[in-house]
Order: structure tokens, then C-alpha cells, then sequence
């Protein structure tokens, strides 16, 4: 018989882990056995470096699996997790440092990794990512898993845990920023007796990849920020809308839902008490447009993910007509903490109306390509440049990318801004899901916004005609500049198209899909000049077939 | 909800469409479970053929025009079969800008197929991806299931031509 898939072998996934009991251990290896690293033979580290350290005979050492620890650039990652020292591009045959470094490591120590990739980053949505086994509830529980639900459900009404949310001011993580705690309650106050929860797990930005890390590293958190929330909005049944393209994400979520259902978090009379809340999971199918909560709807209901016009919104009348509380995995993912520590501790983080903290993936010309958590409100540059480590190369920095295709390029005069939902939008860009990407002088701006329309349109659902047909006149008029062969008659109707899509198109797709080129030409219009008059690409990426203007 | 319509036998006796079968019972034979069920098929079989879709259609209860509706809809479905090899190639932002255009044009150079192709001996197909979330790997491909990154078109090549 061939041999199984790693996923497939759970008896042999967890190496020696589990056997030591806390008071008699002194070391552990924490091996990063999320996607990034996965696709690196992660899992035959965590086989080979127990077997070693077996073979050396320390008994008092733990090797575990846990989740995404962040820097995944330098990935496979193992970390000593009483000395806090990080070893990188580890492989199966070069573990023999690690076990002479567990060796020598005392049980009194209690440092963390150092450096400010590590230091500059505050974690709540992703305080247990690389600290948890994913698919070991003890783990979970041992760091204050669950507790959250028990004092929910043995001293709070629904009305109490909804208001201690809108007190907190967490907002939707999802990219809107819509207030998480009136949404709660709109959904609460809806009239019908069956209601969902449904978490978007449907995460379409290209270069985005936060809810993964979640999901794949600490996926009971998810599933206990959405009992809470069923909790508080009278639901007894949710969905999790989770990419097909995320099959370890997928696969955590299963066990970690039976887990919680054997232990009784999740089935009928949780917590001894009345109130019943279970969950199953729902594949997308890699449509970009099912993040958009209607067409989600939709396709959750097995039909095409197609958006409908809004009101009513999905918390009136959602899933089968039903009110329905939809939320992004981040945002499920800060509530057990919220409710452990307190409203007030969480909206003592952040600025403005931006409360709490976001997480963000690093991605593009950037050193520490990785996932990172910070307090909103913190500069792009120490974003870019003490998390991130600054430019592949020391090459300059041109402008960074976020909100994914409805998004806008940020460019450099603006590194000191302090990062928030409003501070982005002043700015032509969008906080999105949280993905980053850095670009430096080898990208062309108004490629980027060709391969962005491009993007939408691919993904038009072909519902409604501004986005059906626009999108694709947009993209065709932005590969005519490329090539050199656009005048600026073309450029004045690029705009003037782009506005009407903004101000036509049926859901969120269409709306943003304009934007990256509002943004590129906001910045960068002068690049767009070069192709168009000089026929020349300033940064070298696009082939003008046109021939250069001699001044 | 009683289900009204009669039950469809399975287009064949191949062990395959039980598992297709379990995953729409344990939804309910209702039509929301179509999506799930297309994946089932497409896990099992490697592609979804018109047996399937009517099979599936039959099951829950849905019209073949809005199975074929669904299956064309969604990028994940595939309706014909793939060649002996996949080579996926990520074209999320993070691998466009470190280099998936030249991946792409090294593949159409090298082995002469084109993205969502087959080449003509029927062995490697050639398939994109929006993002595979594999960002600090960039640029990457999945080739057989297997994530490779930080690849270049020459190495690629050879290394598809030989498999």
C-alpha cells in the first residue's frame, strides 16, 4: 500500500509529545507545523527531532507540533520555548543543533524570541499561534481556552455579552471595519426563531493569508468566538465558509470541531446549561466573490455565488431567509479573549475608532515575509521596516498594497501614517483583510493595476453589467497603456469609466474594483505618462511594443 | 423535509460513488448540498463527468441546467480529466511580483502549454491558482499536491519534463 498523506497519520504526527507531565519537564521544541512550513517537510522535522532526542535520551523533552510562529520567511521554524531561541531553515537531517541546544536549556528560564519582529507585535487574535498544539484541546484549555464561554454561560445574559462587545469597539476584521457588537445585536433583536452564525473563513485576497494561519494554528478559538456569539444572538446552528485551497485549514477545523463536540463546547446543553449551538463546515469552491456576504449566502445554500442587492441585509434575512450573523475569522478569534480580559482592556488598544489590534500577512519584497500582529495605530514604517526588516536586497521602497483587489497602493511619503481603518481610507486604500504587500522599485504601478482588473475581471460573477463588461474594458485599456499604444484620450476614459463602475456595480467587487487604479494614478500618474507619451515602462517590467519617443 | 423525489442509482458499481452518495446523505439529500457533493465527486474521481452531474442532479432533487450551472460557476470544478501530472502555479500578488508572469511564459516556451492546458502527450497540465496563501514561498507551484517554492521557469521545466 502506497504510503498515506501526512494528514492521514494522526497516531504519528504528534512524535513523543504529550507523554511528560508539566511538573517534570524542563525543555520543549516547538516545532512550526503550519502550511508555509508544511510545504517544507515541517512534519518530518517533528518525526526526526523526537526520534534524536529519543536517541540522546532526554527524557524531560517535549517535541511538539504547533501552529504558525510568525516568521515564515525562514521557515521550517523550531523554537525552544523555555529560551525563546528560534532556529530557521531547519531540515530533517540538520536537527542535531537543536538537541544539543534543548540540552543545556533550565527549567527556570522563561524568555521569549527576541528582536523586533517579535517585540514590536502585540498578540490577542493570535496570542496561542505557535504556543498551542491545533488540534490538542488540553493545549487550548491550558492557555485559557474556553473559559471565556463558561463565564458566558454560567453568569451572563445574551444582552451582557453583546454590550460588553460593543463596548470593546472591535469592529469587523473582515475589511469593512462595520462594528462587530451592533451587528450582534441587530441580528438579536431580528424576528424569527431560527437564526445562523456563520463564520467567512472565504479568505480571496491574493497575498492574504491571516484567517489560514488562524484556522490552521488555533482553530478552537474560532469555534468558541462563534458559540459565544451564537450565544448572544439566540442561534443554534453555524456554518464555517472555508476555501477548498486551504485543505489543512480545513482539516484542523474537523478535528478540532469533534474535539469540542466530544467535550461537550459544542452539541446539545454545553456547559450544562440550555443552550445548544453546533457547527459544520462548508467549502467554497474558489470564487473570489463568495467572500461577499449575499453571494457567500448563496453558495452556502449550494447555489451559484451570485450577490443580491442590499437591504435586506444578511442579519434581517440571510441563510434561507433567516437572520443571519456573519463575521470574519479574525474578528470570532478576538472575542474569547475580549471576554477574558475585559472590554475596557481591549479598547485601551488602538486609536481613535479603531480599537484593538490587526492582524497582518507580510508579503512581497519584504525581508520577513510573515504574519504579524500589531496595535492599531502603529506606523507603516515600523510595519515595513523593524517588523518586517526592511526590503529585500536594501533595494528602495516604492509603495505597499493593501485591501487585496478592491485595495490601493500606499506610497512611501506616507510610511509614518498611523495605521487604521479611517487613516487608510484618507489615504485611497482600504484596511481589507490584512494583507500587506511590499513592492519596491522592480514593480511597475500601472502593471500592478492591470494585474488587479485582471483579477476582477476573472472573478465578476457576471450578475450585474458595469462589472460584467466594465472590468473588462477597464482591463483592456489599461493592456493597451502597457503596451504602449494608449493615448491620453484612453487614459481620460479609463477614468471616467472607473468612476462609473465605483458608483454602479451591484456588490463590493464592483465597487472596488476601480480602485487600484484611483490609486496608482494617484500616486504614480506619472508612470502612466511614460508609457503613454515616452513609451517607456520606468520600471522595466512591461514590453511596449510601441517605439520610444526620443526627447 | 421528506425528500419527494425517487432515489438515483449510482451511474456504476465502482466503490467510488459511495463515497459521493455518504457525503450527500449526511447533508440531507437536499439541494444545498450540491457544492459538497461536486467536491466529493471531483475527490474522488479527479473530475466531475456528465454521470456525475446527473447523478448528483438526480440525488438532490436539482435540475441538470443549474448543476451544470454550479459546476461551471466555481474555478475549483473541473468537467474533464486532468493530464498524469498537475503543475499549479500561484498567481497571488506576493508570487506575481517576484516573478509568476515569467514562470508562466517559461512554462508556454518550454513545454508548450498554455495555463488551464494539458499538454498534447497528456501529461502535465498546467493549472493557476488566485493564491495559495503560501506568500513568503513566492514565487510558488504545487506540483502533484506537493508546494514548491521560490522556483525558477528553467529549473521547472526540466524539472516537469522529467517526471
Amino acid at each position: 500500500m502506497s504510503e498515506l498523506p501526512a494528514a492521514a497519520r494522526p497516531n504519528q504526527r504528534r512524535a513523543n509529545s504529550g507523554e511528560i507531565a508539566n511538573g517534570q519537564r524542563r525543555a520543549s521544541a516547538y516545532v512550526c507545523e503550519a502550511a508555509s512550513c508544511m510545504s517544507a517537510q515541517a512534519h518530518d522535522i517533528t518525526l526526526r527531532l523526537g526520534e534524536r532526542v529519543a536517541e540522546a535520551g532526554l527524557t524531560d523533552v517535549t517535541v511538539k507540533r504547533v501552529g504558525c510562529l510568525g516568521l515564515c520567511a525562514a521557515g521550517p521554524l523550531v523554537e525552544i520555548a523555555e529560551t525563546g531561541e528560534l532556529f530557521s531553515h531547519v531540515t530533517p537531517d540538520n536537527v542535531g543543533g537543536i538537541v544539543d541546544a534543548l540540552k543545556s536549556v533550565k527549567p527556570t528560564d522563561t524568555r521569549q524570541p527576541q528582536g523586533p519582529f517579535f517585540e514590536k507585535q502585540l498578540r490577542v487574535a493570535t496570542e496561542n499561534l505557535g504556543r498551542i498544539d491545533p488540534e490538542s484541546l488540553d493545549d487550548y484549555t491550558d492557555r485559557g481556552g474556553y473559559e471565556a464561554l463558561k463565564r458566558v454561560l454560567g453568569e451572563m445574559t445574551s444582552t451582557e455579552v453583546r454590550d460588553e462587545i460593543t463596548r470593546s469597539g472591535l469592529r469587523g476584521r473582515g475589511g469593512a471595519g462595520y462594528p462587530v457588537g451592533l451587528k450582534w445585536t441587530t441580528v438579536a433583536k431580528a424576528q424569527g426563531t431560527q437564526k445562523y452564525v456563520v463564520c467567512n473563513a472565504d479568505e480571496g485576497d491574493p497575498g492574504a493569508f491571516m484567517d489560514r494561519s488562524v484556522l490552521e494554528s488555533d482553530p478552537f478559538r474560532v469555534l468558541e468566538g462563534m458559540a459565544i456569539a451564537a450565544f448572544a444572538v439566540h442561534a443554534a446552528e453555524g456554518y464555517i465558509y472555508c476555501r477548498a485551497e486551504y485543505p489543512l485549514a480545513v482539516s484542523r477545523l474537523r478535528t478540532a470541531i469533534r474535539l469540542a463536540q466530544r467535550a461537550g463546547f459544542l452539541g446539545s446543553g454545553i456547559g450544562d446549561t440550555a443552550f445548544n449551538f453546533d457547527v459544520q463546515i462548508r467549502l467554497g469552491a474558489g470564487a473570489f466573490v463568495c467572500g461577499e456576504e449575499t453571494a457567500l449566502i448563496a453558495s452556502v445554500e449550494g447555489r451559484r455565488g451570485t450577490p443580491r442587492p442590499r437591504p435586506p441585509y444578511p442579519a434581517v434575512s440571510g441563510l434561507w431567509n433567516c437572520p443571519t450573523l456573519i463575521n470574519n475569522v479574525e474578528s470570532y478569534a478576538n472575542v474569547p479573549t475580549i471576554l477574558r480580559n475585559g472590554p475596557e482592556w481591549y479598547s485601551n488598544i488602538g486609536i481613535g475608532k479603531s480599537k484593538g489590534t490587526k492582524v497582518f500577512a507580510l508579503a512581497g519584497r519584504i525581508v520577513n515575509t510573515g504574519l504579524v500582529e500589531v496595535p492599531m495605530g502603529t506606523t507603516l514604517r515600523e510595519i515595513v521596516y523593524d517588523i518586517g526588516g526592511g526590503i529585500i536586497d536594501g533595494r528602495p521602497f516604492k509603495a505597499v498594497q493593501t485591501g487585496g483587489p478592491s485595495g490601493g497602493c500606499i506610497p512611501a511619503q506616507f510610511l509614518d501614517m498611523l495605521v487604521s481603518y479611517e487613516s487608510l481610507l484618507e489615504v485611497g486604500s482600504f484596511m481589507g483583510s490584512g494583507g500587506l504587500i511590499v513592492m519596491d522599485d522592480t514593480s511597475c504601478m500601472v502593471d500592478i493595476a492591470k494585474y488587479f482588473q485582471d483579477f476582477c475581471r476573472e472573478e465578476s460573477c457576471g450578475k450585474c453589467v458595469p462589472c460584467r463588461v466594465g472590468t473588462t474594458q477597464l482591463y483592456m485599456l489599461l493592456d493597451s497603456i502597457t503596451r504602449g499604444e494608449a493615448t491620453m484620450d484612453d487614459l481620460a476614459q479609463l477614468e471616467r469609466l472607473a468612476g462609473i463602475i465605483q458608483r454602479t456595480a451591484l456588490c463590493g467587487l464592483g465597487q472596488g474594483a476601480p480602485n487600484p487604479i484611483f490609486s496608482t494614478l494617484r500616486y504614480f500618474r506619472d508612470e502612466y505618462i511614460s508609457h503613454i507619451v515616452d513609451k517607456v515602462c520606468p520600471a522595466g517590467v512591461c514590453t511596449i511594443t510601441a517605439p520610444e519617443v526620443m526627447a | 423535509m421528506p425528500v419527494l423525489h425517487a432515489k438515483s442509482p449510482a451511474p456504476s458499481d465502482d466503490k467510488r460513488w459511495k463515497i459521493v452518495e455518504t457525503r450527500m446523505r449526511r447533508i440531507g439529500d437536499r439541494p444545498a448540498a450540491l457544492i459538497e457533493a461536486l467536491h466529493a465527486a471531483q475527490e474522488a474521481f479527479g473530475y466531475i463527468d456528465n454521470d456525475a452531474l446527473h447523478y448528483v442532479g438526480d440525488t438532490l432533487g436539482v435540475p441538470h441546467s443549474r448543476v451544470y450551472g454550479v459546476a461551471t460557476f466555481y474555478s475549483f470544478f473541473t468537467l474533464k480529466p486532468e493530464g498524469e501530472h498537475t503543475c499549479v502555479v500561484c498567481t497571488g500578488t506576493a508570487c506575481y511580483i517576484n516573478g509568476a508572469k515569467d514562470i508562466l511564459s517559461g512554462l508556454e516556451n518550454g513545454l508548450h502549454v498554455k495555463p488551464k492546458h494539458t499538454t498534447e502527450d497528456g501529461k502535465i497540465s498546467v493549472l493557476t491558482a488566485r493564491c495559495l496563501g503560501a506568500c513568503s514561498l513566492a514565487p510558488a507551484v504545487v506540483i502533484d499536491g506537493e508546494v514548491k517554492g521560490k522556483v525558477n521557469a528553467a529549473e521547472l521545466v526540466a524539472h516537469l519534463e522529467a517526471l
